[in-house]
């Protein structure tokens, strides 16, 4: 059968979808309206903890912090899944075509948020891009975007620090990428790229698909599934280790090994969080309670992006199309970019 | 017989679409050839960014993502 006849048919309105939609959004409400009050009420009345006791608080912060960020991981991953259906690697190659760098490095960062992106297609991706003529440091910029400038960390930074917070962790992993990138390009690392990259035969342009409303609506539906069904027991083992945390350290603790006057702490947790592969899920939470008790934003940042950003496995997929000369300069440039943002920051807030 | 390549290097939805394959072939009785190519420099002689990729005799049909069954059969009983 003709494959254009069966998903080309008449652009029905599916209304079935538009009702579940509105059915879901007034349910996801009232449930984010009603966790508060409900996660008081166990805490404090169902199991009987006086309020202001370390073990009632740490249980209010418990029962409200999980269902309120499994709700934001579930209702904003299936808006930024339904965004990403708009775009492609395919799509974002054919604009990366042609631009200079500079120009080239920042829409590629950019770019790197929005497309959908799996650390195991690095690979091809990584060949696909350069044998079509973009130039390396462009790639590299949309290669370190992409993991660092996640969807679940963005989502956890938002529910946990709020906008401002999330805001700046996006601002910082795009300037991070393209000057990385920038400096990449300009080192001339050309020849430290392996040589089959530079012997396949340019491909052609791949599929672009033509999808309908209904189809992006199921694939963000799949995809809030898939997330949420990966990362929610990190989330709430992560946030039963930041509510103990929350209850029982004393404020300030840790002001004198993560606070801004300790000069090493930047550093100390980038190199933490290179082999640190763990999901943003599960580091946020526990952050976020650090930062309570003293510990200070741009190291936080810091240790965050190291941890999605500079992931292991990501740098051993690249080691097969990457001489290991460039993996040092690519470990060595991210490093350094984040370690001078969280100084910025330290020293900003 | 028609000849299906699977295009990934172990990634866990390059696993999960072959497993989806092989499982309508038992459930249609469809005879098929499968193979895995695992090669980059294999994988990458078709125009593919994302894996896992699926050809279907010879021809790309799908990249960078496991497609629902309805669509999979669809390619797959085109002999």
């Amino acid at each position: 059968m003709d494959q254009t006849l069966s998903t080309q048919q008449k652009p029905e309105i599916p209304w079935r979808m538009i009702g579940l939609l509105t059915l879901g959004t007034v349910a996801w409400l009232v449930a984010y309206n009603i966790i508060q009050p409900l996660a008081n009420w166990i805490a404090y009345s169902l199991l009987a903890q006086p309020q202001g006791s370390h073990l009632g608080d740490s249980l209010a912060f418990f029962f409200y912090d999980v269902p309120k960020i499994i709700l934001l991981l579930g209702g904003m991953i299936f808006l930024i899944s339904l965004l990403r259906t708009f775009f492609s690697a395919e799509q974002t190659r054919a604009w990366l075509g042609g631009k200079r760098e500079g120009v080239g490095n920042v829409l590629a960062a950019m770019l790197g948020i929005v497309t959908p992106f799996c650390s195991c297609s690095a690979v091809p991706l990584f060949i696909g891009f350069v044998e079509s003529g973009i130039p390396l440091g462009v790639t590299f910029s949309f290669l370190i975007a992409a993991p660092t400038i996640n969807e679940v960390a963005v989502v956890m930074l938002f529910g946990l620090f709020g906008w401002k917070v999330a805001g700046l962790y996006i601002a910082s992993g795009l300037i991070i990428a393209i000057i990385a990138g920038v400096v990449i390009g300009r080192l001339k690392m050309e020849r430290y790229v392996e040589d089959f990259v530079w012997q396949m035969q340019k491909q052609g342009e791949g599929i672009i698909e033509k999808l309908t409303l209904r189809e992006r609506i199921e694939r963000s539906w799949d995809s809030v599934k898939e997330i949420v069904g990966k990362v929610w027991l990190y989330v709430v083992v992560g946030i039963a280790v930041g509510a103990g945390i929350h209850g029982y350290v004393p404020d300030a603790a840790l002001a004198g090994i993560m606070g801004k006057q300790a000069w090493w702490s930047v550093p100390a947790a980038v190199l933490v969080g290179i082999p640190l592969y763990s999901n943003a899920a599960g580091v946020i939470p526990i952050v976020s309670a650090l930062m309570e008790k003293g510990a200070s934003l741009g190291t936080v940042l810091a240790f965050m992006m190291s941890v999605v950003g500079l992931s292991l496995p990501e740098t051993i997929i690249l080691r097969r199309v990457l001489k290991p000369q460039l993996i040092a300069v690519f470990i060595g440039v991210i490093g350094m970019a984040i370690i001078i943002t969280g100084y910025l920051f330290n020293w900003i807030m | 017989m028609l000849n299906v390549k699977i295009l990934g290097s172990g990634c866990a939805n390059c696993i999960r679409l072959e497993r989806n394959v092989r499982a309508l072939a038992a459930k249609h009785n469809l005879e098929l050839e499968i193979e895995k190519v695992t090669e980059y420099a294999e994988i990458m002689k078709w125009p593919i960014l994302s894996t896992p990729g699926l050809v279907v005799d010879g021809r790309l049909v799908s990249a960078g993502k496991i497609p629902n069954d309805k669509q999979l059969l669809e390619w797959l009983s085109q002999a």
